[in-house]
């Protein structure tokens, strides 16, 4: 086929396109991979009896702005790298600030903290688990968010497959909230941010092969 | 006019007519396709000079990119630097496939520069494309290959394709969207 032909072709009784087409397609993918995690946390490990009590407390709240401003800055993040020719400006910035406030808050604590409590603070009573529970909730949006990367134009496509990880990351630890009774800033600061990580990391190594178009 | 001035002109224009081709005007946006291939045809020459016969396949390849990726185009950025990173894309993407490392001249932070690049020449003289886009066409299954055959090749009306095919109004404008993503795939599968 001539190139004059196919652009003919293309051209030729076009349909226009949907607006918001690519704001709908997240919300659609967000929203399932969402619903299924929590499925998925009431399944295995259930919500907390006590969660009425400790939406009473601050830092119950505090851990909920972190993890659902790292999910809304990822999500930033993650539209703009599905966008070609689009520069990130300030989106890697808001994804740093909620993590160098909960290090500075994590900081304040463990200073004010005796040395006894120091250890409570940063491995709580599940650090062994909790990465690896937050990397699992996140494996129905991680799925969710690179169906959704593939309907966009990445063009930068380890850096695309990250930022979708991290999404996953951040909405399977919202979801994980529910279940987790955690509450020292240097627990979350650490390891739900590992949590986060483990599906940034694999959407990294898995970008170029699974994102190409 | 200055050099910036008519760079600002160029945005202007094809930003206008690829926003119309959206909304569904085709004389517009076969205009602006027609622009896009002109400057895409001098600019993968340009960088593809160990691998001329490349060149016209890769504008095809970028051409039909373009359009099955338009709902990515935000109004509110710059069109020529959309473009340019979608050809500068498929251009690394060419290169990966052919295991040849690319020099790394530009980066993201570059794109105006790269854009202004892209639409400083123009090439017309268009070679034979070794791929045959009709061989590929001819692999979809019906319900794809008969919509695009019928409303995009014969000039036919959606409803006309309907009632040639059999299929509902709807179905025939999902095949030829699905089909134009599938030829896509069929172009990325074969090389």
């Amino acid at each position: 086929m001539k190139t004059d032909d196919l652009v003919i072709l293309l051209a030729n009784d076009v349909e226009p396109v949907e607006r918001h087409a690519v704001g709908r397609r997240y919300v659609i993918a967000i929203g399932l991979g969402a619903a299924a995690a929590a499925a998925l946390l009431v399944g295995l490990l259930g919500v907390r009896p006590d969660l009425a009590e400790a939406a009473r407390l601050p830092m119950f709240w505090v851990k909920l702005a972190f993890v659902a401003s790292l999910a809304g800055a990822s999500l930033a993040v993650t539209l703009r790298l599905g966008r070609p020719g689009v520069r990130l400006h300030w989106a890697p910035t808001a994804l740093a600030l909620p993590v160098l406030a909960m290090w500075g808050l994590g900081g304040v604590e463990l200073a004010e903290a005796s040395s006894v409590e120091r250890a409570a603070l940063v491995f709580g009573t599940s650090w062994k688990s909790c990465p690896g529970l937050i990397a699992t909730l996140s494996i129905p949006v991680f799925i969710a968010a690179l169906w959704a990367m593939r309907g966009l134009a990445p063009t930068h496509l380890p850096l695309a497959g990250a930022a979708s990880g991290l999404l996953a990351g951040a909405v399977g630890a919202l979801v994980y909230c529910l279940h987790c009774s955690e509450l020292g800033a240097p627990f979350l600061g650490i390891w739900y941010l590992i949590g986060m990580l483990i599906p940034a990391g694999v959407g990294g190594l898995l970008g170029t092969r699974l994102l190409r178009w | 006019m200055t050099h910036e001035g008519r760079a600002d002109h160029v945005e202007i224009e094809l930003r206008e007519s690829f926003l119309r081709g959206r909304d569904g005007d085709s004389a517009a946006y076969q205009g602006l396709l027609e622009v896009l291939t002109a400057h895409l045809r001098a600019y993968f020459k340009r960088r593809l000079t160990a691998m001329p016969d490349e060149v016209e396949d890769l504008v095809q390849e970028t051409l039909l990119a373009i359009h099955n990726k338009r709902h990515t185009y935000q109004a509110s950025q710059p069109f020529t630097a959309w473009v340019y990173a979608i050809g500068k894309y498929k251009l690394i993407d060419l290169f990966r496939r052919r295991a040849v490392r690319e020099q790394r001249t530009d980066s993201i932070d570059l794109l105006a520069e790269g854009a202004a690049e892209l639409f400083s020449t123009a090439d017309s003289d268009a070679a034979e494309a070794r791929r045959d886009l009709h061989k590929l066409l001819a692999q979809l299954p019906d319900r794809q290959r008969l919509p695009i055959v019928h409303t995009k090749l014969e000039g036919l009306s959606v409803a006309e394709a309907a009632r040639a095919t059999g299929m509902s109004e709807s179905a025939v404008k999902v095949g030829v969207h699905r089909g134009l993503k599938a030829l896509a795939a069929l172009i990325r599968g074969e090389t």
